[in-house]
Formats: structure tokens, sequence, C-alpha cells
């Protein structure tokens, strides 16, 4: 299959969006990938403090060249820095403050996301594949808003917005909103609802990018 | 006198037999007890079950001790990563077997094995692969899994700092799964960065109290596992 012209927002500018709408003094965790984009665009004057679940809250920028500490690193195992006022834990206690219901937002990435907001993001099924899952499913369960942050379609132009989810769920009815460089997209009781469409995209483009009907 | 304090790593995971459950701490490198699990690589134990959340990278660490075929089954949330080869090799192969937990549930699991609490309800994984066969159950109209605690003959941790009761403290992100791997092992073996006396860790600041340990060995200069990976490096050498 070949790849498809991707149009719309850049990656940046997704990141840029999904930080916009980050109310100050929220609690937030932030997926591996274009998620960890949206800590750069988060305006200066809100304050914001991100969780990692491997045991921070409070995570920092990624430290300067040889101010690395091999001991100090996000989920995403790359190095980090730790905030003034922030605190270190054991796992029990970071999924604690996940599952409990204590952070605000989560952000992830995602394979396919269905019009009832189910969420495929840890496995393609397919044979040979190593299935990984890591927080995904504790982070769906339990934060109180699940923000997905993708390219709305796949390299190859395949729905990524789709009726039903083809790829093991990572968890049924959990996504309530979706960042990708088309639209800004809610998740509604009704279906997918557009909320903002990027410069140059039109309602029936988007709608040919989308499986599912959307509602403009 | 309670002294438990062993002279040497090799001499701190002697005992770990043939078909032991082995729960290793670490999130990737950051607390992972890279000698111990060398020792235990060089003890040749068979047929154990490993309960981590990842599989190491490179051919040092826990990649090495799958790699040496000393690991019949994972029990973990996330069995690859960028440098890793050798588990995925083994699994493709059908000759390593796989136990996926969601990460917090693995956590949950473990601090449950170490509360004497066998069993819980979690939301995490329901209605997805990883919650099918397992007993559902609502509580105010929402679902949840029934998942087990899970215990361990031994306990593999790395902390920062230790005195001889085995009172515990650990640096940044290493510390993530070791509190609880400490709690739910029949014997906790911990290899500590500094030693020091009794009362010169602020009772306030203990994170692993020293009752859950039972070895501490002194590894003053630990490797660090992204830096044997980065120079290629193998173990055994």
């Amino acid at each position: 299959m070949n790849t498809v012209e991707r149009k719309g927002w850049s990656r940046n500018e997704m990141a840029q969006k999904a930080a916009q709408d980050i109310p100050d003094g929220s609690y937030v965790n932030l997926g591996i990938g274009m998620p960890e984009l949206i800590a750069d665009h988060v305006p200066e004057d809100i304050e914001v403090v991100y969780h990692t679940e491997n045991g921070l809250l409070g995570m920092g920028p990624v430290p300067e060249a040889g101010q690395e500490d091999i001991e100090l690193i996000n989920a995403g195992k790359k190095y980090v820095t730790a905030t003034k006022g922030a605190c270190f834990f054991h796992h029990a206690d970071s999924f604690t403050m996940i599952r409990g219901g204590h952070l605000d937002i989560s952000v992830l990435g995602a394979l396919q996301v269905c019009e009832k907001g189910d969420l495929a993001n840890w496995s393609t099924g397919k044979p040979g594949a190593i299935p990984a899952v890591g927080g995904a499913m504790d982070l769906v369960a339990g934060v109180k808003n699940v923000w997905v942050i993708t390219d709305h379609v796949t390299k190859v132009g395949q729905f990524k917005l789709v009726n039903a989810c083809s790829f093991p769920l990572t968890g049924k009815g959990v996504v309530d909103r979706v960042y990708t460089n088309l639209a800004v997209i809610e998740v509604t009781g009704e279906g997918l609802k557009v909320r903002e469409m990027a410069p140059g995209i039109t309602f029936e483009y988007l709608q040919e990018q989308t499986e599912p009907t959307l509602i403009q | 006198m309670i002294n438990k304090l062993v002279r040497s790593d090799a001499e701190a995971v002697a005992d770990i037999h043939d078909g032991a459950t082995v729960m290793i701490g670490g999130f990737g490198e950051a607390g992972s007890p890279i000698e111990l699990i060398h020792r235990l690589i060089d003890l040749g134990s068979k047929n154990l079950t490993v309960v981590s959340n990842n599989t190491g990278s490179g051919n040092v660490g826990i990649a090495a001790l799958i790699e040496n075929r000393q690991v019949a089954k994972m029990i973990c949330s996330f069995p690859r990563s960028t440098n890793s080869v050798v588990f995925p090799e083994l699994y493709r192969a059908g000759e390593i077997e796989l136990e996926l937990v969601p990460q917090g549930t693995l956590a949950e699991r473990i601090r449950a094995g170490g509360a004497g609490i066998p069993a819980f309800y979690t939301p995490s994984s329901v209605n997805t692969p990883l919650a099918e066969g397992k007993e559902i159950r609502e509580f105010d109209g929402q679902a949840y899994v029934l998942e087990y605690g899970i215990k361990a003959d031994f306990s593999l941790v790395k902390c920062h700092t230790a005195d001889r009761y085995g009172n515990l403290t650990y640096h940044a992100t290493a510390r993530n799964f070791s509190p609880l791997m400490c709690t739910a092992a029949t014997t906790t073996i911990v290899q500590a960065k500094h030693i020091v006396e009794a009362g010169e860790i602020d009772p306030e600041a203990v994170v692993t109290p020293g009752i859950f340990v039972n070895r501490v060995v002194h590894i003053s200069d630990p490797e660090h596992e992204s830096i044997l990976v980065a120079n290629g490096e193998r173990y055994p050498r």
C-alpha cells in the first residue's frame, strides 16, 4: 500500500491544541510518543503537574547533556528531571493515583478509536507481535478524562476512527476526546462530534477520512 | 542480634533453587539489581518464574538471565523495549511462557501477595483480551475483574541506603516495584549502594521497613545496564 499525503496540523500543532485545553492546576499523565510533545506547549501562565507511572509526580523537562541521572526516567524510559515540589513513590501508590481517579487527564496514542469511545492502542494482535500493555489499561480505567492524540488515518490511509475496533481493546467506552491532524473530536453519547477542524480541511474531507458518521 | 548484612552477592543468592518464583525490582534499568541477577546467572538455577515489569535489554541483566535459558515463564507488563532482543526471539519460538499483566494490576497483585490478600477486583482490563476467562463482578453498576495476589520465593531488589535491620531507602524512580516486592517474597535479597549504621536513616524517611528484608549485600558501585548495553557487553562475559 502507498503512503498517503498528511494534511492539516503538524504533530506540534496537534500537541499545542491539546495543551491549550488543559486547565490550570491539572494533574496529567502523558503517554509515550506524541503525547509527550504536549508538555512543550502548555502555556507558561498555568501550572500542570505531570505524573509518570514509574513513580514521579512533578516530572520536569529533559535534563541538560551531562546532567542525566540513570535512575530518574519517565515511563518511556527516557531521562527526565524532577521539578521543585516533586515526589517519588512506589508503583502501588502510583497506580492508586491512576486507578483511584486522582489524576485529571491521561493523554494516550491510539491504533483505533471507535465512535463509542472504545480504545485499541496496545496490540495489533498479529502473530509474532510481542504483546506489551504497560499502564494503558489502568489509565483508561481510572483517569477522569481520557484524551487520544493520533494521526487521523494510518500511514497508508486506513481509518483509525472506526465503527468498531478490530484490534484488541485497551478499554471500552473510555475515550472522551480525540486530537488528530485534521480535527478535534469529542466522543459523545450520540457519536463523534467535531469541535474544530484544521485550516483548509472541509467537513466532507474529514468525513471521508472517518469511518463512522460525524456530527457537525 | 539482628544483622541482615551478608558478605557477598554470591552468598546472598546461593539458595535460589530450580523452579523458584523470583521477583526482580526495576523499571527498565532504574532499580534493576544487576549484580544480584548476574550472580543468579553464575548459580545457574533453572525453570524460574520471573516477575518483573520488563524483560531486560541487550544481553545483560534480566535479558541475560533469559538468554541463559533459566527462565521458564515471565510475568510482566511490558516485555519489549528498544534494545530488547532476547525475549522476543524466545517468545516467537515458543520457548518461554508469558503472562501479560497490566502494570497497575501487576503492582497490586504483588502488593496483595505481600499483604495477605489472596485476590481483589480491579476495573483495569475489563472488556479486553487480558480479562478473558476471568471472573467479572459488578459493583455499583461497574464491571471489575478478579485478579490474584502473587507471592514469590525470592525477591531481588536494589536500593540506595540500607542498615543492618534491612531498613531501606531508594533513589528517584529506582523505587518502582521494589518496596512491594520486598513484602511479597519468602526471602528478600537487597543490594545496597550505601550501608549505614542503625539509626542513621531517619525513621520518618524509611521506605521499606526492615521486617520485609532478609539479606542485604553492599554493592557500592553497581554496573549500569544502559552503559553495558551501549558497549555491546554480554553476561556471562
